[in-house]
C-alpha cells in the first residue's frame, strides 16, 4: 500500500534518540526531585497564606519590613503582578484568625482600604489528606484511561499510551521541582487534565494506526514502521493545529489571567508540549516496539495458515 | 445553486447569533460567581462529639449544617452555602461578607446548651428544644428572664421528677449561667433560665439560644478568605485572557480552513454561549479555575472542529466529491473525536471524585463543556457545512483549503 504523503522526517528511525533524550529529562527529574523536591503550597505543606493586592507598585523590602513590624521576619516573600501590585506570602505556621487580622492591618494602615486580602488556611491531617488524594487521582485516572484504551483498542496501545502519559504527567512534575515553582491544588487538576489532553493526542493517532492496520499487511518491521511514520505525519497537521490551539488559550490564560490561575496555566503549557512531543516520538516508536515484537513470535511458527 | 439550503444555512446561523448576542448578557449576569471571584469567605469544619465516646453520626452532622445555615440566615448573609462532607465535615461558604471576622466569630460559636444534674451529667441538650422557641419574659418582680420551650414535655417533667431536692445547672457552653434548684416535677414543657439578668443581657442569651445549639463541636481546617476587589480583579483578568485567547482562535481557524472555518467559528461560539445556558440552568457556581476549564474548553471544541476538518480535507484530497467527502470526513473523524472526549470526561470524573470545593467546580466544568462540545462541534457543525457543500455556493477545494493540485485522480 502506498501512503501518498510526503515524509518529511522519519521518527521512527530516530526513536531511540527520542527515548534516550526523555530518559535523560526524566533522570533529571529523578535527581531534581531528590534534590530540590518540590515546592509545596500551603494545600499540601499546612501552613497559611496570604495574596494581597495593594493598589499601588510596591517593593519586597517594604513588604518585608510591615511583616517584621506584625512580628513575623522569617515568611517566603513574593512580590509580582501587573507593576507589581501583589504580595505572596507564606507562613508556615497556621496563622489563626486574630493573627491573620494583625497582618491584613499592617498592610491596610500602610496601603489604605485598597489592600485586598486572599487568605488560605491549611491545618496538617488536612494538608495530608490532600497530598494523598492528589497522588490516588492520579493513579486511579490512569488505571480507568488505560483500561478504556484496552477496551476500544488492545493492551498494547494502552501501554504504550499509559507510559507516555505518565512521562508527561512527570514531566510537569520537573519542571516545576527545577524552576521550584509552587506545587497547590490547582497544579494537580494541571496534571490530571495534562493526562486527559495526553491522550488524547494519543488516540488520534493510534486510531490513525489503527485504521491503516486494518488495510494494509505488514509482515516485516520496516512495512510497520513505515506503516506508523505515515500514520504519524497523516495525523500531523492535526496534532500541530490542535496544540498550537489549545497553546494559544492556556499562554493567554498565562499572560494575561489573574495571578491565581498563572501558576496553572504553566503547568498546562508544560504538560501540553510535553503531551504533543510524546504523542508522536514515545507512545508511537512504543508501540511499534511492543507490536513488532508479536510479529516475530508469529513468523518464527511453522506454516499453519495459508 | 440551491437557494433553500443557503437560505436555511443563514437562518440557522442569524437565529443562533441573534439569540446567543440578544441573551448572552443577561445570562452572564445572572451566573452565579464563586467567592474566589466576587470576595467571600470558605471554611471546612471537622465536626467532633461534644462530649467524649460519643460518635459523629450523619444526622447529628446534617442538624450541625442546618443550625449553621439557620445561623447564616439569621445574619442576613445571602445564599450560605453549607454542605456536608464525608463523614464528619461541614464546608460553609459565605460570599459577600463585608464584616467578616465577626460573621465567623458568630457561626462557628458552638452555643451549646446544656441541662445537667449536679454530678454534671447531661440531661437536656440545646436539641431537645424548640427551635426558634426561646423568649424574654419577666419574673413576678419584673425581672427578665429567659423561657425556652422543649420539644417534648414529658422528658422534662421525668427530668425534673428524678430531681426533686436536687439543682439542675444550666450551661452555656462550659459556663454556668444559672444553677436553679428542683421544687417539683414540672409539667408542660416549659423551662426557664433565670438569674439576675439586666434586659440586655436576657436578649443577648435569647438571641444565643435561637441561634441553634450546634450538636458537634467544629474546628476549623481549612479557610480561605477573598477580599471582594481582589475577587473583582481576578474574574476581570481570567475573563479578558479567555477572550483573548478565544479571538485568536477563531481567526486561525478561519484563515486555516476557510469556509469550515467560518463554521468552526459558530459553532465555537455557540458552544461557549450553550455552555454559558447550562451553568446558569444547572445554577451552578463559577469559580476562577471553572473560568479556565471553560477556557480550555473552547481549545478542546476547537480539536473536535480541526480533526474533523482535516478528515474532510484529506478525503476532498483523495479525489472524493464534496458531498461525500463530508459524509465520510464526519463518519470517519467521529469515533476517534469520541474516544478522545471520552478518555478526557474519565480524567474529570477522577477529578471530580478527589477533588473538593474549586477543583471539583474545575472537574464539573470540564464535564459539561465536552458533553456541550459533542453537541456543537460535531453535529451542529455537520449539519451547517452539509448546507454549505449543498448550496453548491462553495464548490472550489480551496475555499476548503485544499489545493487543486492536491487532488488525486480517482
Amino acid at each position: 500500500m502506498n501512503f501518498n504523503t510526503k515524509i518529511r522526517f522519519d521518527f521512527i528511525k530516530h526513536s531511540n534518540k527520542f527515548f534516550i533524550f526523555s530518559g535523560i529529562l526524566t533522570l533529571l527529574g529523578i535527581i531534581s526531585l531528590l534534590v530540590f523536591q518540590l515546592n509545596y503550597g500551603v494545600d499540601f505543606k499546612a501552613g497559611t497564606n496570604m495574596d494581597i493586592t495593594v493598589g499601588k507598585t510596591t517593593t519586597q523590602a517594604e513588604s518585608i519590613e510591615l511583616l517584621k513590624q506584625a512580628g513575623y521576619d522569617k515568611v517566603k516573600l513574593t512580590v509580582g503582578g501587573n507593576n507589581n501590585e501583589r504580595v505572596s506570602v507564606r507562613f508556615d505556621e497556621v496563622l489563626p484568625q486574630d493573627k491573620v487580622n494583625v497582618v491584613k492591618k499592617a498592610f491596610t494602615d500602610k496601603f489604605g482600604a485598597k489592600a485586598s486580602f486572599e487568605v488560605n488556611v491549611v491545618s496538617p491531617d488536612m494538608a495530608q489528606e490532600l497530598g494523598k488524594k492528589a497522588i490516588i487521582a492520579i493513579v486511579v485516572a490512569s488505571a480507568a484511561i488505560m483500561l478504556y484504551v484496552i477496551i476500544r483498542f488492545e493492551w498494547r496501545f494502552s501501554l504504550a499510551a499509559i507510559i507516555a502519559i505518565l512521562y508527561d504527567a512527570f514531566f510537569v512534575v520537573t519542571m516545576f521541582s527545577l524552576f521550584h515553582f509552587e506545587v497547590n491544588l490547582p497544579f494537580i487538576a494541571a496534571v490530571l487534565t495534562t493526562i486527559g489532553y495526553s491522550i488524547n493526542d494519543k488516540i488520534v493517532i493510534f486510531d490513525r494506526i489503527r485504521e491503516n492496520l486494518r488495510f494494509g499487511k505488514y509482515k516485516t518491521k520496516e512495512q510497520l514502521s513505515e506503516m506508523v511514520n505515515a500514520s504519524l505525519w497523516q495525523t500531523m497537521a492535526r496534532n500541530i493545529y490542535t496544540v498550537a490551539a489549545v497553546l494559544i488559550v492556556a499562554v493567554s490564560l498565562f499572560l494575561f489571567g489573574s495571578e491565581s490561575i498563572k501558576l496553572f496555566a504553566l503547568a498546562k503549557i508544560f504538560g501540553l508540549a510535553s503531551g504533543a512531543y510524546s504523542s508522536i516520538c514515545i507512545a508511537s516508536p512504543l508501540w511499534l516496539i511492543l507490536k513488532s515484537k508479536e510479529k516475530k513470535k508469529v513468523a518464527a511458527k511453522p506454516k499453519t495458515n495459508p | 445553486m440551491n437557494w433553500k439550503r443557503l437560505a436555511a444555512f443563514l437562518a440557522i446561523v442569524i437565529i443562533m447569533l441573534a439569540v446567543v448576542a440578544g441573551t448572552s448578557p443577561s445570562l452572564v449576569k445572572d451566573i452565579r460567581l464563586g467567592l474566589d471571584l466576587k470576595g467571600g469567605f470558605e471554611i471546612l469544619y471537622e465536626a467532633t462529639p461534644l462530649e467524649g465516646g460519643e460518635k459523629v453520626t450523619p444526622e447529628s452532622l446534617k442538624e450541625t449544617a442546618r443550625s449553621l445555615e439557620a445561623r447564616a440566615d439569621k445574619l442576613g448573609i445571602a445564599e450560605p452555602e453549607i454542605t456536608t462532607e464525608g463523614t464528619n465535615r461541614i464546608r460553609v461558604k459565605l460570599a459577600g461578607v463585608a464584616n467578616e471576622d465577626e460573621v465567623r466569630k458568630v457561626i462557628g460559636e458552638p452555643v451549646n446548651l446544656t441541662f445537667r444534674a449536679p454530678d454534671g451529667t447531661i440531661k437536656l441538650k440545646g436539641t431537645d428544644f424548640v427551635e426558634n422557641g426561646a423568649k424574654v419574659e419577666y419574673d413576678q418582680l419584673g425581672h427578665p428572664l429567659v423561657t425556652i420551650k422543649l420539644k417534648n414535655a414529658q422528658l422534662f417533667e421525668d427530668v425534673t421528677r428524678s430531681l426533686i431536692g436536687k439543682t439542675l445547672a444550666i450551661y452555656l457552653d462550659d459556663t454556668m449561667i444559672s444553677n436553679p434548684s428542683v421544687n417539683s416535677a414540672i409539667s408542660g414543657g416549659t423551662a426557664q433560665i433565670s438569674g439576675s439578668f439586666t434586659l440586655d443581657e436576657a436578649n443577648d442569651l435569647k438571641d444565643k439560644i435561637n441561634m441553634g445549639a450546634l450538636p458537634l463541636k467544629l474546628t476549623e481546617k481549612y479557610t480561605q478568605s477573598v477580599g471582594a476587589q481582589l475577587g473583582k480583579q481576578s474574574l476581570h483578568q481570567t475573563v479578558e485572557a479567555g477572550l483573548i485567547g478565544t479571538a485568536i482562535i477563531l481567526v486561525f481557524l478561519i484563515i486555516l480552513f476557510r469556509v469550515p472555518g467560518v463554521v468552526a467559528a459558530i459553532t465555537v461560539i455557540t458552544y461557549t454561549w450553550l455552555l454559558i445556558l447550562v451553568f446558569w440552568l444547572m445554577n451552578a457556581t463559577l469559580t476562577l479555575p471553572g473560568i479556565a476549564a471553560f477556557v480550555l474548553g473552547i481549545g478542546m471544541a476547537v480539536d473536535a472542529n480541526i480533526i474533523m476538518y482535516e478528515r474532510i480535507k484529506e478525503e476532498i484530497r483523495s479525489g472524493k466529491s464534496l458531498l461525500s467527502s463530508l459524509k465520510a470526513g464526519s463518519k470517519n473523524s467521529f469515533r476517534t473525536i469520541m474516544d478522545a472526549n471520552v478518555t478526557n470526561i474519565i480524567a474529570s470524573i477522577v477529578l471530580y471524585w478527589v477533588g473538593n470545593g474549586a477543583i471539583r467546580g474545575f472537574a464539573l466544568t470540564m464535564i459539561f463543556s465536552i458533553l456541550v462540545s459533542i453537541v456543537t462541534n460535531i453535529f451542529l457543525s455537520r449539519l451547517l457545512i452539509q448546507l454549505l457543500i449543498r448550496s453548491n455556493l462553495f464548490k472550489k477545494p480551496s475555499y476548503y483549503g485544499v489545493k487543486e493540485s492536491e487532488i488525486r485522480e480517482l
